[in-house]
């Protein structure tokens, strides 16, 4: 059978559900949180790719590289911030993440 | 002249009150004084005057409020009866504020004092000369407003601000029988003013109100409520028990209001209204009554006190009931004769009493007196005067004004006046005992003051040394104080003196009093012919009464004076010749000693009757401020808001997962939301 | 079935279910593998799409950087296994719930629908039949109609260095460092001292 954009979306939702969830619903370490997030990145870029393929549009590869791009950045700086917050607090579970609390 | 005596108290009030600071209170005591004798003197001559012939007038001085067709105005109205009050009020004001220069010598406070002293001698000026029946109140209120701040003058002591308190709470209930008759009197009336009401009360006679779908007489429900405002000022049966409390206050407030003046002024309202009283006869029978009943108890109860001043407290309670039931026999005119004797005489012995326990150094409870004729001879003489003119001794002042009371009451001819004759005569034998006992106690017999913490403090202030007090025991014989044969006496080395010469003067005015008063009065105040021309329309005056007074069976003339003697008899065998008698008579009849001891249990009555379940009312009223209207309102609303934002809190845990979740429901909900509105 | 649905399946099934090991797994090590395994297949998936310049680029940027970044920083955490709390969150059956709830709703988003007649004439960056390579194309896009925003980016790129750098820096007590304030404030009267050195008899410093 041919696949046809719909599958494509799928795939994307899919991820960004798993992404989600991933956040919500982990208890283990920061770290999941992050790679959480590249998840959702990573399922939007299919769904931009999908349709630029499917439209033949190039902007959704143009949109999805910069999205590469600052999903790198906001890597990085997510990183460097989980390192300090563990040398300053010496655990990185999430339920010691607590301190703004109300 | 009238408007000065009114009001010169008054102003010298306000000056020594708040010019004390600036004044000094030498200055703030003589403006006092200076201002009343010279009040005083202006009365005798307005007095003079008004008995060569007599007048009845009003001087207007300026208006008061108008409420619809009510117009009130300040007035003073002059007559006979205001004549007679004037110069027992300013007499007894002056010699007072005299007295307290040496009674109150040592006070701090001795402006306040004076100040409160001419306070008080304003208001109750403004009673006396009232034109109005709400002016009359005012001057009313204004004696229990004096009352209460001079009661309370020591106000450091609980037990002053207690009596104080008390005197003001139960003159009130009194005040608002007043005030109800002051509504009625409006009501019946048309006008507040006294001289159309006396007017018109005659007409009235007969008129009925509904109450409560029956019909009431008008008139005797207006004066019952008058004069249930005179049982409260005038310490009447059931409204009495504040005045031997009121003993709290320095003795010569006890002199000033609670002896010759404020207590008074039920009577003189009674006298003021005679017309009204006199269309009321049924009020006029319960006059009587509570007159007699009052007599009788105060008497009784004044028999075990042990207090000075409390003993002559009830004679005082006594003597008014005999003044009211004097006017509730429709002699007003003795009424006001005893008002007039009465206020010398009983002044006399709270002055003298004062003069004793200044000498005894604050020492008031007689157990620690005894033989102290020859230490304060002059007070000993006055007070002898006093008791011989309160127990009727012919030719004494007493004497004139009890036996007309007394013989008007038989005169009347009615149950109530027959009733009231009986009290009064067995009142009378009381009396003579229980005040020929205050003499015997106070000034016959061996020292007994040895034992008085008073006394001990004294010694201590004035010795040189300070050893422990209660003589007895003591081994030091420098002060141990013995008598020539070796036996400690029962002085405890302290000797009382005599007082000074501002305290004895107005001793030996009032003396005077005592003992002419009656014999120069008597007829001015009550011979047929002689007094209604004095009276002149003033009161009620009867003649025929009168003459009826005076045409009274031989014996019933006899039986004052058969009193005073059986009492004099009565009190030298119990505290002279056999001296353990009242001992003995307290253990066989305790239960009756108790019971007047416990002056009849009335405050315990009042206690369970009226106080417990006022104070219930209140904290349950208290309870449900708190926790009905405090708990819905102020702090319910606090911890709304506290409970609301505590909720709140929730949100805020701090979770990065929680915050994730949050906004997942909100993203879901907007998706939802924006997908399935078209449908 | 062809062979082009074939593979699309199984690239898809792979990324699908390594995007669920990485939150399953327990050890974060494995987590971070199975991401990178999942992003290998993404790429997989762009080059069915015949996005391969963007294929490339996601191995090279977020396989060789973005993952190994977190493989680093996993690794120098010294995570202590023994305590890492297992489990889903007491919220298990809410999320769930929720998960659902949005699956469903991205299932009837892509249910039933059509392209609108305008998407045509509104192509930004038209492919054409016989266009360059994707990589040529992509190009002549961005360095023309998107340059301001490419710089952008480059900003972007050079304030999250910064902000790296900043963040994660320490002072090391023992380590000789430059203060180029203090160099330049230094005075010769500061530093030199001129002292008349009498021959043979040495100085004292």
């Amino acid at each position: 059978m041919s696949i046809g954009l719909e599958h494509y979306l799928w795939v994307g939702a899919i991820l960004f559900v798993l992404g989600v969830s991933g956040i919500m619903l982990n208890r283990k370490n920061v770290i999941i949180i992050l790679m959480s997030i590249e998840m959702i990145l990573l399922g939007v870029n299919i769904n931009l790719v999908a349709f630029s393929a499917f439209l033949h549009d190039l902007t959704g590869q143009v949109l999805a590289m910069f999205v590469l791009t600052v999903a790198a950045a906001e890597a990085a700086i997510g990183l460097a911030i989980l390192v300090l917050y563990f040398r300053n607090r010496g655990t990185i579970a999430v339920d010691d993440v607590h301190q703004m609390k109300g | 002249m009238l408007p000065i005596v009114l009001l010169a108290p008054l102003v010298a009030a306000i000056v020594a009150g708040f010019g004390r600071d600036a004044l000094g209170a030498t200055v703030a005591k003589a403006v006092t004084t200076l201002t009343v004798i010279g009040c005083a003197l202006l009365s005798w001559i307005l007095f003079a005057a008004q008995v060569d012939a007599p007048v009845h007038e009003t001087v207007k001085l300026m208006d008061w409020f108008t409420s619809g067709d009510l117009n009130v105005a300040w007035s003073i109205r002059f007559d006979t009866l205001t004549a007679v009050m004037l110069v027992v009020v300013t007499s007894v004001a002056a010699l007072v504020h005299l007295y307290s220069w040496g009674y109150m010598a040592e006070d701090p406070d001795q402006p306040r004092f004076f100040a409160y002293l001419s306070l008080f001698t304003f208001a109750m000026l403004a009673l006396v000369t009232a034109d109005n029946l709400v002016q009359l109140f005012f001057g009313w209120e204004g004696v229990g407003l004096a009352s209460y701040l001079l009661i309370g003058f020591w106000y450091y002591k609980p037990s002053a601000n207690a009596a104080a308190i008390k005197a003001f709470v139960v003159n009130r209930v009194g005040d608002f029988g007043f005030a109800l008759g002051i509504f009625g009197a409006y009501l019946l009336f048309g006008t507040v003013q006294i001289t159309p009401i006396l007017a018109q009360a005659a007409a009235m006679h007969g008129t009925t109100i509904m109450f409560l779908g029956a019909p009431v007489d008008a008139l005797t429900c207006v004066c019952l409520l008058l004069f249930l405002g005179a049982c409260g000022k005038s310490a009447q049966l059931g409204l009495h028990t504040w005045l031997p409390d009121a003993m709290e206050g320095p003795t010569p407030v006890s002199a000033l209001i609670h002896a010759a003046t404020m207590v008074t002024a039920g009577v003189f309202l009674v006298c003021r209204m005679s017309p009204l009283f006199e269309a009321a006869p049924y009020a006029l029978t319960v006059v009587t009554y509570v007159g007699a009943a009052t007599a009788l108890m105060a008497a009784t109860v004044g028999t075990v006190q042990t207090d000075i001043k409390r003993v002559i407290a009830y004679s005082t309670m006594s003597q008014l009931g005999y003044m009211f039931f004097a006017a509730g026999v429709s002699a007003y005119g003795a009424a006001m004769f005893h008002l007039f004797t009465h206020a010398f005489f009983k002044a006399l012995l709270f002055l003298g009493a004062g003069s004793v326990i200044h000498a005894m150094h604050h020492e008031q409870d007689m157990k620690f007196y005894g033989g102290l004729r020859k230490a304060i001879p002059f007070t000993f003489v006055v007070m002898l005067i006093g008791t011989l003119a309160i127990t009727g001794v012919i030719p004494f002042a007493g004497y004139f004004s009890k036996d007309a009371t007394l013989e008007a009451a038989f005169a009347r001819g009615t149950e109530a006046g027959y009733v009231a004759f009986v009290c009064g005569s067995l009142a009378a034998l009381l009396t003579s005992f229980y005040s020929w006992r205050l003499i015997l106690l106070t000034f016959a017999g061996k020292p007994r003051w040895a034992g008085s913490e008073n006394i001990a403090h004294a010694h201590g202030d004035h010795g040189a040394d300070a050893h422990a007090p209660a003589a007895e025991g003591t081994t030091d014989s420098a002060h141990a104080a013995v008598d020539t044969h070796g036996v400690p006496d029962g002085t405890g080395g302290y000797h009382p003196h005599e007082s000074p010469p501002s305290m004895l003067i107005p001793l030996a005015l009032l003396a005077l009093g005592a003992v002419f008063a009656g014999w120069l009065g008597h007829a001015l105040f009550t011979d047929p012919e002689r007094a209604a021309r004095f009276w002149n329309g003033a009161i009620v005056f009867a003649p025929a009464r009168y003459a009826a007074i005076e045409a009274v069976p031989a014996w019933v003339s006899m039986i004052p004076t058969g009193a005073w003697a059986l009492g004099l008899l009565i009190a030298l065998n119990s505290y002279v010749w056999n001296p353990d008698i009242p001992a003995s008579f307290a253990q066989t009849w305790r239960g009756l000693y108790q019971f007047l001891v416990h002056k009849w249990y009335f405050d315990e009555l009042y206690d369970t009757v009226f106080l417990k379940p006022a104070f219930a009312i209140g904290r349950l009223f208290w309870r449900g401020d708190k926790q009905a209207i405090d708990a819905a309102g102020a702090d319910g609303m606090a911890k709304l808001v506290t409970g609301a934002s505590v909720g709140a809190r929730a949100f805020q845990s701090g979770y990065l997962a929680t915050y994730a979740l949050v906004m997942l429901v909100g993203v879901a909900a907007a998706a939802s939301w924006l997908m399935f509105r078209g449908i | 079935m062809d062979v082009h649905a074939f593979v699309f399946y199984l690239l898809a099934f792979i990324v699908c279910g390594s995007g669920a090991a990485v939150i399953l797994a327990r050890n974060p090590v494995h987590s971070v593998l199975w991401l990178i395994l999942a992003f290998f297949n993404a790429a997989g998936l762009f080059l069915l799409l015949g996005a391969e310049f963007l294929a490339m680029i996601m191995v090279i940027v977020y396989v060789g950087a973005v993952a190994v970044l977190f493989l680093f920083v996993v690794m120098m955490l010294d995570i202590d296994f023994a305590s890492l709390r297992s489990g889903m969150a007491k919220y298990l059956p809410f999320g769930l719930v929720l998960i659902a709830v949005l699956t469903v709703e991205f299932l009837l988003s892509v249910g039933a629908w059509t392209f609108a007649g305008s998407t045509t004439a509104m192509r930004a960056g038209p492919i054409l039949g016989t266009a360059p390579t994707n990589t040529q194309a992509l190009g002549a896009l961005i360095y023309t109609h998107y340059a301001f925003v490419f710089s952008g980016a480059g900003l972007v790129l050079l304030t999250a260095l910064i902000g790296a750098i900043v963040l994660t820096h320490r002072q090391r007590g023992d380590v000789r460092r430059q203060d180029m304030g203090d160099q330049g404030a230094r005075t010769p009267r500061n530093a030199i001292d001129v002292v008349k050195v009498r021959s043979g008899e040495g100085v004292v410093l």
